[in-house]
């Protein structure tokens, strides 16, 4: 337990008010699940943090020792197991390194949260969730928030194509209405997100609010489209950050005439005054670290693969 | 003892200490300062005078009785110097090198008053580096007793609570939301001037008393102050978060791409090693051309990372004049020898950038002082039609940090206006059992001052479970201490426990 500790996941003393059963490992991963070539689920044991998680909030995980700590949002968390999940999408060289590293049994270096202010789930009675991309996942929690609140849920989940469909059932399960969408219409209906929002607007005048998670400009186009209906639009935003406890400073955004801090303030912010070309700007802003660190990584890998016998991954 | 020394006896001129020379230093993350040797703490430890009324013990916030360990010294009992100064200072390796001394136990010592003062800063870090390399350290015998203790903040202020604490026999476990422990003298403070492996060793020192550290862990969002108190089986709880939010000054174009705030340049390359990217994975992206807002510690910190990591010119923009930059000393100077080009009475009034969001240069105006204002400091005025642009691509804002908000957020204490813990004295807050202290309660300040908080802090939490203080160095002010205390010395240093409750 001394200074510099190789594992520090160490165990949490939380005495044991929900029965605890059997012995977790904080940040060992109990499941792995790969929806696509680029993305994929993690569920990792950590009781306590399963505990505190509520929907909107996100944590930072380090892979490995000389990893760098990104920001990823929960994507679920089971109290009775003691898990969080996280869905990854392999995008740059630490996401892409951990979906070659990480399997079920293993273990994450570091993981801390949950962190940010957890999203507001309040009186709405009839709430549309957008999730795309990456942002399918997280939006998931919201919804069932919603849903347990009693409020009626309209989902909205877009994909490319109909092989990178993934948790449509869950969202069925907590949604009145779902609206699939696909880029090539092989599944749902054909188009944008934005396009699947456009049909929930036209088939329901009486939405109190939309919660959307995506890259971007999907957010923004999100935003953009409720402007004009006036309807309350929440998104969740996912900048640059180092420690995500408001000390950095890396993941400000402006919000209407303010900055903010997304780690501490955020993540959930009121859409129609979050700059998004701004949000966007900040996120180029290690474009060229990022490509340099891709080639490396992926240039070790081939020379890794090249002297390892075919299949031998660790 | 020697015998009376006075200040004609006394060797004249303060002992020297080598620095690696700026030439070189420049290019790497070694120590600049590189302490005394055995001679060289001999001779100077015999330039003090051994004052019956010692001023430098009240200069010290945690009152480290100075003579006591210098006598030791001069005795060659070097154990003994290092047993005095960790009754009062666990870490004197880390003290001795980041204590602001000129405005402390130095300030005040009256051999400076013809000469340069005892070079007391130097003795304890000499003492503390000795006990590093002799692997000593100083675990008294301890009396467990049932109350545990929780700390948030594996900072100077947690750590010295914490030892305290243990000390006086309670359960300790510290949290710490960053996956390495020691708070700001891990990610702040950079290597040059606070090694990795001293930090280490002196916080092996606190797990020896059984401290335990729990990494990775951000309290009130994984769990409360009241889950703390109420379920996880904690008597009392000490907040020591730091102040750690960053201030921006609100002008055109800080959003831009190489704007970023000293802390997460420092946190980037001390915490997280981005100096050696791509080894270690997370960028920085460092400029050639560096403005560093900002004259105090935190900014000769960033700017002397900027030139060890190469870049090419790194300039110091403050709104006043040097005399009124609040760094140490000895920093300043450091910056300059190294080639930092200092900017004074000047301010930025506008960040401007390129087409690609990047930074390409500073509009700035130039200041004049004024009147003095609140903190007696003369208040800079700008100077009209005086604006000029200067070529940058990185600037680095070091202008000081506001209240971390999160226990705030996550628990009902009181907080001043600007997002402070509010505490009484004693630091307690207003919520029974919970204190604080540190940065979170006075704003941006120093290492020393955040360990005589943490102290203080232990010190109240000792009144609040009914403990005997046997810290007899320590004496809480204003209140007659009685000879006994139900017949037993107050001033005997055993541990074991009287419960008055």
């Amino acid at each position: 337990m001394a200074g510099t500790r190789g594992s520090s996941l160490g165990a949490l003393p939380m005495t044991p008010a929900g029965g605890g059963g059997g012995e977790a490992v904080v940040g060992r991963i109990v499941a792995r699940e790969d929806f696509s070539d680029t993305t994929f689920l993690l569920e990792f044991e950590h009781p306590a943090m399963a505990r505190a998680a509520r929907a909107g909030q996100f944590v930072i995980v380090m892979a490995h020792e000389h990893g760098e700590r990104i920001p990823l949002t929960i994507a679920d968390f089971n109290r009775g197991r003691g898990t969080v999940t996280l869905v990854i999408q392999a995008v740059g060289k630490t996401t892409r390194q951990m979906q070659h590293d990480c399997r079920a049994g293993g273990s994450l270096f570091a993981v801390v949260g949950p962190m940010g202010t957890p999203g507001h789930i309040g009186e709405a009675a009839k709430v549309v969730c957008v999730g795309g991309g990456l942002g399918v996942a997280p939006v998931f929690p919201q919804a069932r928030a919603f849903k347990e609140h009693g409020a009626y849920v309209i989902g909205i989940i877009g994909f490319r194509n109909r092989d990178l469909v993934f948790w449509d059932d869950r969202f069925k399960a907590v949604c009145d209405d779902l609206i699939i969408c696909s880029d090539d219409g092989s599944v749902g209906i054909k188009g944008f997100v934005t396009d699947g929002l456009g049909l929930a607007m036209d088939r329901h005048d009486d939405i109190d609010e939309v919660v959307a998670i995506g890259p971007p400009v999907m957010m923004k186009a999100c935003a953009e489209a409720t402007r004009r209906a006036g309807i309350k639009t929440t998104v969740s935003l996912n900048p640059v950050m180092v420690d995500g406890t408001g000390m950095c400073g890396g993941c400000r955004v402006r919000i209407g005439d303010r900055i903010k801090f997304a780690c501490v303030d955020g993540p959930d912010f009121d859409g129609h005054l979050v700059d998004f070309d701004d949000l966007m700007s900040r996120l180029r802003r290690f474009a060229t670290d990022e490509k340099q660190a891709m080639e490396r990584w992926s240039q070790s890998c081939r020379l890794a693969g090249g002297q390892e016998s075919p299949g031998g991954a660790r | 003892m020697a015998k009376r020394k006075t200040i004609r006896t006394i060797p004249q001129e303060r002992t020297p200490i080598a620095h690696q020379e700026a030439g070189s230093r420049v290019k790497n993350f070694g120590e600049v300062t590189l302490g005394y040797r055995l001679e060289d703490s001999l001779r100077e430890s015999e330039r003090c005078l051994m004052c019956p009324d010692p001023a430098c013990v009240r200069g010290c916030p945690v009152n480290i009785d100075i003579p006591g360990f210098i006598a030791r010294i001069i005795d060659q009992d070097y154990r003994g110097a290092y047993d005095i100064v960790t009754e009062s200072n666990l870490l004197p390796a880390i003290c001795g090198r980041v204590c602001p001394q000129e405005h402390q136990c130095e300030g005040v010592c009256p051999v400076g008053d013809t000469l340069e003062p005892v070079a007391i800063g130097r003795l304890e870090r000499w003492v503390g580096d000795l006990a590093i390399k002799e692997g000593w350290s100083s675990v008294p015998y301890i009396e467990p007793n049932r109350f545990r203790v929780g700390i948030v903040g594996s900072g100077p202020a947690g750590i010295a609570c914490a030892a305290d604490m243990a000390k006086a026999g309670c359960e300790v476990v510290v949290y710490e939301a960053f996956h390495r422990p020691g708070g700001v003298l891990r990610y702040g403070i950079p290597q040059f001037r606070l090694p990795d492996d001293v930090i280490d060793a002196e916080i092996a020192a606190l797990t020896r008393l059984g401290v335990r550290i729990e990494c990775n862990t951000l309290v009130g969002r994984l769990f409360t102050l009241e889950q703390m108190l109420n379920e996880m089986g904690f008597d009392a709880v000490f907040i020591a978060t730091g102040a750690g939010y960053p201030s921006f000054m609100g002008i055109a174009g800080e959003s831009l791409n190489g704007v970023l705030s000293a802390n997460e340049l420092l946190t980037r390359c001390n915490l997280m090693r981005a100096g050696e990217f791509p080894d270690y994975d997370t960028p920085l992206h460092l400029g050639r051309e560096i403005a560093v807002i900002g004259a105090g510690n935190t900014a000769m910190d960033a700017m002397r990372v900027c030139l060890r990591l190469g870049a090419e010119n790194v300039h110091c923009i403050y709104r006043r004049s040097r005399a009124e930059s609040p760094a140490r000393v000895e920093e300043t100077d450091h910056a300059e020898e190294e080639g930092v080009e200092f900017h004074w009475l000047t301010t930025p009034v506008e960040i401007l950038g390129d087409d690609a969001g990047g930074v390409r240069g500073l509009r700035c105006i130039r200041m004049e002082l004024g009147e003095p204002d609140g903190s007696g400091r003369r208040r800079p005025v700008p100077v009209e039609g005086s604006e000029f642009e200067f070529a940058a691509d990185m600037v680095v804002y070091a202008i000081g940090t506001n209240a971390n908000p999160i226990i705030g957020q996550t628990s009902p204490l009181t907080l001043n206006p600007r997002g402070y813990i509010e505490t009484d004295e004693s630091l307690a807050t207003s919520m029974a059992g919970v204190y604080a202290g540190g940065d979170i309660v006075t704003g941006g300040a120093t290492v020393i001052l955040a360990m005589g908080a943490g102290r203080r802090a232990a010190r109240s939490m000792k009144d609040y479970f009914g403990i005997r203080d046997t810290d007899a160095i320590y004496p809480a002010e204003g209140q007659a201490h009685p000879a006994t205390l139900f017949g037993i010395d107050t001033s005997e240093r055993i541990f074991a426990r009287v419960h008055l409750a």
